[in-house]
């Protein structure tokens, strides 16, 4: 459907109860509704016209709320906002997860974090702000909250607990987190488990919240930038890269040619290191010691590969607004490629033992499913949607920097189970590299870095991070500060999903089904 | 299953030399900002370049709060670049607190990790001790799964507010004599995200901290160094005045060969 044809569908169902607004240089399509539309709406777009969640932004106006539901689509069309404006006194609006199930988790957030109601959702409150650590109404996210005084006067709810579903004999609670037994994120699982299987999952996220949207207010792009880049390190480059995006589309800020494709190339090398890791993360969690210490060794050569190329190894200070921070010299790079295909060549080699080993495969073959249906429900992203028979990949739908010239591929399965997320790993490994190639071999020298010249406005920054596809929406002054962020990490997405992965699966089964999702908390908790 | 037993023999010995001779190979450090002497006008410029105060501005002289940097490279890029060094060694002793522990632990040390609001590259890093690049159990340092048996709690990350209680909790079910080391920026001075109403300013203001380890995050390498440190296997980092690791490194080269370990207190016999 192109843009033509949506504003033509939504006036014929919706005369004149729908207003569109078309920004063809953003490819977005902006329609404007009353609470009554809501949902009827956003249920349209993302059951019959194809549309994907893509997140909720909520804005707190000089006088009125902004809802603003973005939806993306392949090519043609590329995004619809529905946008819901509310006078700030009105705190009621009407919830859309019902139609639109991705949307559960962004009404949760928000109604934590805004204080917004969102009328039918079956299950707020918290969330972000735990309830037996903060108490109601407190509403950071609001204007009025200072965000660098510390909350002096907290009343914690002592008497919460949290909620059990599953009243069956012999069912049983196994609580798990925030601290582990061994290295792990900050997180608790709260499992219900009868005999080995879990019933139920909830994971209970946010012990790690930062606020790292409230306090990016009021800060300078730059210094917004660090947050951007720091808050989830180990996807660092993605997260400023969509960031710099954000702010590239509201300036409109022409990126130079080189800038593009070394970009490219670098977020491919870190897409490439991530999924070693993660391989490395799945080997372990099945006890194949010496196949984790093989996928260990290909991953901490990519990060010394990262390091020599770009001073960091997580490839910090790389992405700025406007194209690089500094050029990289074409030896290195050829250093960093003539690495990255020692390490493909590796892990091929790993692919080619762990694949003929049953006792590995077993472990992972029909274990952590998730189904097609449920993936598209829950608007999955990443990895973990293309094994589940998605082929969505933003470096494809909506290209950015050099994608658009250069060849992309995406990893395809259809199990939806753990091996295949791991399939799809190493598929990804190996067209990583395809793609670092063929940005090394369209090196030409020139300027790397265009200064934007800073405008007021919003806009959306988007990057296929290794994760999946991550959303930046920065507003800004026309001095370059930062009024609103709003972040939509792939994770935050995921985590939405993990649920399905585990339920109905014996509890031995979780640490590898963790491994194969590769959720990251850090992303996810902000 | 043989071919694994093969494969792992074929690969032969991956592990660092260090602390027993300095590792020099590449991208081993993100390196950090050396102090030094420089004109005015550019000490005034290097460190208005800095977003975190790490740099600080002493007339003819920049002087470096490492704990505050965060690895932006501001300062490294343009004009008059400020000293970069590449070394790893960077862990120090909170001077308040008890100093190392004794001898007895420092052959079989017990670790237990929180992450208090990390942002996964210091967990990470952490993490890379059990890589055979690095093979902390080779020194003699182990994870442990409860604090009950830890000797050591390494912190990571800035504590967030909801991560302030399940690490006091933790700390407490330690037994004594125990020793905290902060890993990286976060933990040591909040670097980007704290002290706000979510995130303290490190660790520092829940937990008695022994052995600081700067960076964002920290190299595996200096990790170890705090471990080492912290059972008296090495010498910290060290410190000037103002609380910084001195210019020791600055009298190095600038591909930052390491001083190598220095051992110290009564564990020479590993």
């Amino acid at each position: 459907m192109t843009r033509v044809q949506l504003e033509r569908v939504v006036a014929e169902r919706w005369a004149g109860g729908v207003t569109c607004r078309r920004d063809e240089a953003r490819s977005v399509t902006e329609l404007t509704c009353a609470p009554a539309q809501l949902a009827e709406l956003c249920g349209a777009l993302s059951g019959e016209w194809g549309y994907v969640f893509a997140g909720l932004v909520v804005e707190e106006g000089e006088d009125a709320w902004e809802l603003r539901y973005a939806f993306l689509d392949g090519r043609p069309s590329g995004w619809a906002h529905v946008l819901l404006r509310r006078p700030l006194d009105e705190r009621n609006v009407p919830s859309v997860a019902a139609v639109v199930h991705a949307a559960d988790w962004h009404e949760r957030e928000a109604e934590d974090l805004f204080g917004l109601t969102f009328e039918g959702h079956p299950a707020l409150g918290d969330f972000v702000l735990h309830d037996d650590a903060w108490q109601e109404g407190v509403e950071p996210m609001r204007h009025a909250f200072p965000a660098d005084t510390p909350m002096a006067e907290r009343r914690p709810n002592r008497e919460w607990r949290p909620r059990r579903i599953v009243h069956a004999p012999g069912s049983f609670v196994m609580p798990i987190g925030p601290v582990f037994a061994g290295m792990a994120e900050s997180v608790h699982l709260h499992l219900e488990t009868v005999g080995e299987d879990v019933i139920r999952a909830f994971p209970r996220l946010f012990y790690k919240y930062r606020g790292v949207e409230k306090i990016a207010e009021g800060r300078k792009v730059d210094e917004a930038l660090l947050l951007a880049e720091r808050f989830s390190a180990t996807t660092a480059f993605a997260h400023g890269l969509a960031f710099a995006h954000a702010v590239e589309t509201v300036c409109a800020t022409d990126v130079p040619p080189r800038a593009r494709i070394l970009r490219v190339f670098i977020a491919e090398l870190e897409r490439l290191r991530h999924h070693a890791e993660a391989i490395a993360g799945i080997c372990s969690s099945t006890g194949l010691a010496v196949a984790a210490s093989q996928a260990g060794i290909i991953e901490e050569d990519l990060l010394r590969a990262s390091g020599a190329l770009a001073q960091h190894r997580y490839l910090f200070g790389l992405a700025v607004p406007g194209g690089l921070a500094r050029d990289l010299d074409d030896d290195a790079c050829s250093t960093a490629l003539g690495r990255a295909r020692d390490a493909v060549h590796d892990l091929d080699r790993l692919w080619g033992m762990l694949r003929l080993t049953s006792s590995f495969v077993d472990r992972l073959e029909e274990v952590g499913l998730i189904s097609e249906t449920d993936a598209r429900s829950h608007g999955l992203v990443g990895p973990i949607a293309r094994a589940s028979g998605i082929a969505r990949d933003l470096r494809l739908a909506q290209p950015y920097d050099a994608y658009g010239s250069l060849a992309v591929f995406p990893a395809l399965e259809h199990e939806g189970d753990g091996y295949a997320r791991l399939r799809v790993l190493f598929t990804e490994c190996y067209h990583a590299l395809r793609l670092m190639e063929q940005a090394h071999a369209a090196l030409e020298p020139g300027p790397v870095h265009t200064a934007p010249e800073m405008r007021a406005g919003a806009a959306f920054g988007a990057v296929e991070a290794p994760r999946g596809a991550a959303f930046h929406w920065v507003r800004l002054d026309g001095a370059g500060t930062v009024l609103r962020y709003r972040v939509v990490p792939p994770s935050f997405v995921n985590w939405h999903g993990f649920h399905l992965a585990v339920e109905d699966f014996a509890f031995q089964d979780l640490p590898i089904i963790l491994a194969t999702l590769d959720l990251s908390v850090a992303e996810n908790d902000r | 299953m043989s071919k694994w037993v093969v494969r792992g023999l074929r690969t032969g010995i991956r592990s660092t030399a260090y602390p027993d001779a300095p590792e020099l190979a590449e991208g081993v450090s993100p390196g950090r900002p050396l102090p030094g002497a420089y004109p005015r006008d550019v000490v005034a410029s290097l460190a208005a370049r800095c977003p975190t105060g790490a740099l600080i501005d002493r007339g003819d002289r920049l002087d470096v709060d490492v704990g505050r940097c965060v690895h932006c490279y501001r300062c490294a890029r343009d004009d008059y670049p400020v000293g970069w060094s590449r070394d790893y060694e960077w862990a120090t002793l909170a001077d308040t607190r008890g100093g190392a522990l004794r001898s007895a632990f420092g052959g079989s040390l017990h670790v237990l990790v929180v992450d208090a609001g990390d942002c996964g590259a210091c967990l990470h890093e952490v993490e890379h001790l059990n890589n055979p690049y690095y093979n902390m159990h080779r020194l003699g340092f182990f994870l442990t799964p409860t604090p009950r048996h830890a000797d050591v709690l390494v912190v990571v990350g800035p504590v967030s507010d909801q991560m302030r209680v399940p690490l006091l909790k933790t700390y407490e079910a330690m037994p004594q004599p125990k020793r905290v080391v902060a890993v990286g920026a976060c933990a040591l001075s909040g670097s980007v995200f704290g002290p706000s109403f979510v995130s303290g300013a490190g660790v520092g203001d829940v937990l008695p901290v022994d052995v600081e380890v700067p960076g964002q995050p920290p190299p595996p390498l200096a990790v170890l160094h705090g471990l080492l440190v912290a059972v008296g296997r090495a010498s910290p980092a060290e410190l000037t005045a103002a609380g910084t690791p001195a210019a020791v490194s600055a009298t190095q080269p600038a591909d930052g060969v390491p001083a190598g370990a220095r051992r110290a207190g009564g564990s020479s016999s590993r």
